[in-house]
């Protein structure tokens, strides 16, 4: 039944995107960094995680879920070690996708040319 | 300078406006639909691979899922087929993680005729840039929020 949820949630918050840019006419930056902070705030809220255990991947793989993860990283490390924590535990969760975006670009760079 | 005359202005934003037309909100919608549904399902194909056979907890799995939808779409971007696949299904393409990859993997070849380090270096965050900044600033802000009213009540 995840697998079900995972389709339709990922796929409902992509047609946001979609709506975000044909109807509100928002340049794909701006349809990316509003759903980021929209998924901060909710995250915030603790309205987010409800969402991940009902849809899985449907919430983790959407951009949304990156501010998600920096709030609750965030958070998570506060809840440790004070204040200071809010800005050394940001990046706690989301550095699996940025490290392995760097790397991995950074090698395709060196293998790969451009095309198209 | 040269001014481009009035009637030849307007007839290409006509002809523009005609262009965009031909894709209704309601393809996009459905396209965006199917394809940010179907990565979303190999996610979670991908979390149930690593959580029955590499030993992943229900909560850490989607860090080597991301990992994994990254690489594909670093390939995919690399061999010319993602953005392809972004033209067809817009936001479908953009707001799964593997748009960010694409955003990073696209601009990192690009620039490489720049070289490694002022070229990929400097340029690789140029587009996805944007989303690490604001993601970053508006979660510190509500973490300060949420810690501090914990602290008080």
């Amino acid at each position: 039944m995840i697998f079900f949820w995972a389709f339709v949630i990922g796929g409902l918050i992509s047609v946001i995107g979609q709506l975000m840019m044909d109807v509100l006419k928002m340049p794909p930056a701006y349809m990316t960094t509003t759903l980021v902070v929209i998924g901060a705030v909710l995250g915030g809220l603790g309205w987010y995680e409800p969402l991940i255990r009902f849809a899985g991947a449907g919430a983790s793989v959407p951009i949304t879920s990156f501010g998600y993860a920096l709030v609750n990283g965030a958070l998570a490390e506060a809840e440790r070690h004070g204040l200071i924590g809010v800005v050394t535990g940001m990046f706690e969760i989301t550095s699996a996708g940025i490290s392995s975006a760097i790397v991995f670009s950074f090698l395709a760079a060196l293998v790969f040319r451009p095309k198209g | 300078m040269k001014q481009v005359s009035l009637p030849e202005a307007t007839s290409y934003q006509q002809m523009a406006k005609t262009q965009e037309e031909k894709r209704s909100v309601v393809t996009n919608v459905l396209r965006a639909f199917l394809v940010g549904g179907l990565i979303s399902l190999l996610g979670q194909g991908l979390m149930w691979m690593y959580e029955t056979f590499f030993g992943f907890t229900e909560k850490n799995a989607s860090n080597p899922t991301v990992a994994t939808l990254v690489f594909l779409s670093v390939l995919l971007t690399a061999l010319g087929h993602y953005d392809k696949l972004g033209q067809w299904a817009g936001a479908g393409a953009t707001v799964p993680v593997t748009g960010f990859a694409n955003t990073m993997a696209s601009t990192a070849l690009d620039f490489r005729s720049e070289g490694l380090v002022l070229g990929v270096g400097g340029n690789m965050f140029k587009m996805a840039g944007p989303v690490i900044v604001f993601g970053v600033v508006s979660a510190f802000i509500i973490a300060l929020i949420k810690t501090i009213w914990q602290l008080l009540v």
